[in-house]
């Protein structure tokens, strides 16, 4: 083959995987993706199965712990609207009532029920500032 | 004294200016007096940032609380070796460590170049002194590290219980050193394309900046791992949050660009692409920092949103841009003399390897970022969990590993099919044999995607040691020398090469306990009480009885009260304890009472590793003090007026009662295998790199002999 036809097909070959590369990116990355939304969004509009991501503030006085069970309510960050979440698995450290987290888990007859391990809690305010890296 | 530190970081800044300005004259002009006033007044930045840090430090030492930033990061009670890392815990406190490296780093440079590259250190000397000026700005203009308070408090409120590790207080100046350390090759590569000196020049000398730059990345990123795995109570090393993915794609295009300048200092190829290469490097190093510091992604760390979010993506626009429009003015000078000769040579393999670490790099960063880019697509924020990344890169990394095998023993050009034969027979042999052990004594099967890291693993260590067995052979041929000297002068005249060797072995080590955990690692969570077992794997475990100390837990971070509990685990005739536990620290929150605020404040797992090279057993505890709560109010409302040391006894009987009585507890148990090698991996990476970025003996050699050339060349022409 001669050198530049040659160049040519490695340059197709290169493109080709990155497209492919692209395409399975954008592909899996939406069909694997989970919906954030707060309580009040999913609310007013969830689809039974689908994934969501729920964020908002912990009720006051809405933590129950029960053996392994966790539940508590989310309310939005500036509004009334609540749902009733269960969960199981670890807690993390900075959970509180009153403070913002994140959980994934499905709408299932009014009540969130959450994926095992992934409540996510934002820190609290005394350290804004703190960080651990970078 | 804060006054004296701002006054240093305001001087400090106009320093930055005045070196930027007088170096563009001076190379302008052919000034030579300016070019070198302008490398002094680098050096002289850098002294007022050591001075400025030293008052700092002074402050967190005394426990000064007039200075904010002391107020709100250190107590007191706070232990000392925390109270001198607190600086960077904080987002002013970091930015000054950001600073303070770069001028030492730049410094460093511009000594050790100041007898060469006339032509390119003045534009790099700018170029530095303006990123500087940028964290200067940053500082003096919206997060001074010295703002005071008027009214100091009696107590500081003490640094963040989550940050008291030892790997977390060295995790941070460790990743700022390996961001900092990739500005100088990416300053030297835009003074290059400026003073279009695009030959290898500008990679000679800043190579062993951006080795020593991606190792301390590396050993960052490691750290921040190891910190996650023995601090964090949920037992894994990583989780594909944003941060770690911000600190993991600067290092991905850097190690794709500490191989690529290979390729254009032995073929003169590739030099479009290195540019790119190191441009993005440092970009994505501020990329990184903005992430941390916007909180425009949720995750962990995104500590509330920040005031500087908006400047450092101004910054990051203008390097962009800038970079752009000057590679593209420049792609004349750019273009390589040399072409691919064949698929089967070094070079090829180079670039493969390239272009993987590039498409990982992709993958991590759509996945980042993939929330914003949702919210701009789709108008609904979503995001992408720890899965898809699996998913994504696990093929990815195993094609990296494979290439890395394959890569460093090709010859440059082309290779002849005897020459692969040579090269590959025995260590296809071991990978044969290895795969055939694994299916017959091993449940490896069961995963076939971790089987294969496996077989790569023992494709790369033994390719390493075949060609480190080889290369002594012939030495001791030559020489007559003994295996073992050898061997060590095999590797003290050939460093950059054995060296390499050896970081392969590292990663591809660690990647084996990377599969071999994710893959084979058996996790239970149960609630019991003493008394009662389980099974964790192939461990039976029993909660044999509750702990509880005041003031004295074990990791000394502190922690007024610590509850755990002892764990005795079982596997056939072994058979240790494990005493996982919990720090509870003081809620400054009033509402909390005066003896419920010791209880109700921020918790941290201290967690139990029991750590072996063939398997880690893990475990952290969760003790439930819901049951105290009654006696604690009651305690809240009784002796809301008591003094200090009455309290202090309510809070101790509280504590024994919890001894005494213990209600159930939660416990995480992880049988982990191999999860060990990770990190010796990591420390074989290490040892390597240091061995490829020391100066060999030649070298120093050569720079002595052409220094006494210079001076007689000098005394000459004199006479």
């Amino acid at each position: 083959m001669d050198p530049r036809r040659k160049r040519k097909l490695r340059l197709f070959v290169a493109l080709s995987a990155a497209v492919l590369l692209a395409g399975a990116l954008i592909y899996t990355s939406f069909s694997a993706s989970t919906q954030a939304s707060t309580p009040s969004d999913l609310l007013a509009s969830a689809e039974p199965g689908r994934s969501y991501e729920l964020t908002g503030k912990v009720v006051s006085d809405s933590v129950d712990k029960r053996g392994e069970r966790l539940t508590f309510e989310i309310r939005d960050r500036d509004g009334t609207a609540k749902v009733p979440v269960t969960y199981e698995g670890v807690v993390p450290d900075p959970f509180r009532e009153g403070r913002e987290v994140i959980v994934s888990g499905t709408l299932e007859k009014g009540k969130f029920v959450a994926e095992r391990d992934s409540l996510i809690t934002k820190c609290p305010s005394k350290f804004t500032k703190d960080d651990k890296s970078t | 004294m804060a006054g004296v530190g701002s006054a240093c970081l305001l001087v400090a800044l106009l320093t930055a200016v005045y070196a930027a300005a007088v170096s563009l004259y001076g190379v302008r002009t052919g000034n030579r007096a300016a070019v070198v006033s302008g490398r002094r007044a680098i050096y002289c930045m850098a002294a007022l940032l050591i001075g400025a840090t030293a008052i700092l430090q002074s402050a967190f030492l005394r426990s000064d609380f007039s200075f904010k930033l002391v107020a709100d990061g250190s107590s007191t009670d706070t232990p000392t070796f925390y109270k001198v890392t607190a600086m960077w815990a904080t987002q002013d406190g970091s930015l000054l460590l950001w600073a303070l490296l770069m001028s030492i780093f730049s410094s460093a440079v511009l000594f050790l170049t100041r007898r060469s590259l006339r032509a390119i250190a003045p534009y790099a000397t700018a170029v530095l002194a303006g990123i500087a000026a940028f964290f200067l700005l940053l500082m003096i203009g919206w997060e001074n590290p010295f703002t005071t308070l008027a009214n100091p408090p009696i107590e500081g409120a003490g640094l963040n219980p989550l940050l008291r590790h030892p790997a977390m207080m060295i995790h941070p100046p460790m990743l700022y050193t390996g961001y900092v350390g990739f500005a100088i090759p990416f300053a030297f590569a835009i003074g290059a394309l400026i003073a279009r000196r695009t030959g290898a020049d500008w990679i000679r000398a800043t190579r062993r900046f951006a080795l020593i730059a991606w190792t301390f990345l590396g050993m960052g990123i490691m750290l921040g791992a190891l910190w996650s795995y023995s601090e964090l109570g949920w037992g894994g090393y990583w989780a594909w949050d944003p941060v770690e993915n911000a600190s993991l794609m600067p290092w991905l295009i850097g190690t794709a660009f500490i191989h690529s300048i290979m390729v254009q200092e032995k073929r003169g190829m590739l030099k479009i692409w290195n540019v790119s290469l190191v441009i993005a490097t440092f970009v994505l190093a501020l990329l990184g920092t903005f992430l941390v510091r916007s909180g425009i992604l949720d995750s962990i760390h995104a500590f509330g949103a920040s005031t500087i979010g908006k400047q450092f993506l101004i910054f990051i626009g203008i390097v962009v841009a800038g970079s752009a429009v000057l590679v593209i003015s420049r792609l004349d000078d750019l273009r390589s003399k040399a072409r691919l000769d064949s698929l089967l040579s070094r070079e090829a393999f180079f670039l493969a390897n390239n272009l993987v670490l590039v498409g990982l790099c992709v993958v991590i960063f759509w996945g980042t970022f993939f929330p914003l880019i949702s919210e701009a697509l789709s108008g609904q924020e979503a995001s992408v969990g720890p899965p898809w990344f699996n998913r994504l890169v696990t093929p990815l990394a195993l094609v990296l590993v494979a290439l890395s095998a394959i890569g460093p023993v090709l010859p440059w050009r082309m290779v002849s099919r005897g020459g692969i034969a040579r090269s590959f027979r025995i260590p296809l042999a071991v990978t044969g044999l290895t795969l055939v052990v694994l299916l017959a004594f091993t449940d490896a099967a069961d995963s076939p995607l971790s089987l294969v890291m496996f077989c790569l693993t023992a494709l790369v260590l033994s390719v390493v040691g075949q060609e480190v067995v080889r290369g002594a052979a012939a030495r001791r041929i030559v020489s007559g020398d003994a295996w073992p000297r050898a061997l060590a002068q095999l590797i003290a005249r050939n460093r950059r090469r054995y060296g390499g060797y050896l970081v392969h072995a590292g990663i591809a080590v660690l990647f084996l306990g990377v599969a071999a955990s994710s893959a084979f690692q058996e996790q239970q969570d149960v609630r019991i009480s003493p008394g009662d077992s389980f099974r964790a794997g192939g461990y039976d475990i029993t909660y044999e009885r509750a702990t509880a100390a005041i003031g004295s837990d074990r990791a000394g971070t502190g922690a007024p009260i610590s509850f755990g509990a002892i764990l005795t685990a079982r596997r056939g005739e072994e058979s240790y304890e494990l005493h996982p536990s919990r720090n509870f620290y003081p809620s400054q929150d009033v509402a909390t009472g005066p003896i419920g605020r010791f209880f109700e404040g921020e918790a941290t797992s201290e967690v139990d590793v029991r750590w072996g090279l063939r398997r880690d057993l893990w475990a952290a505890v969760r003790p439930d003090i819901g049951e105290l709560e009654p006696a604690i109010r009651e305690a809240n409302t009784k002796f809301a007026d008591s003094n200090d040391d009455v309290q202090a006894l309510v809070i101790a009987a509280l504590v024994k009662r919890y001894r005494d009585n213990p209600p159930p507890a939660s416990f995480r148990v992880i049988d982990s295998p191999l999860v060990s090698w990770i990190w010796i991996g990591g420390a074989i990476v290490l040892l390597g790199a240091t061995i490829a970025i020391w100066p060999s003996p030649e070298t120093r050699l050569r720079r002595v002999t052409s220094i006494y050339a210079a001076r007689l060349g000098k005394e000459l022409s004199k006479a």
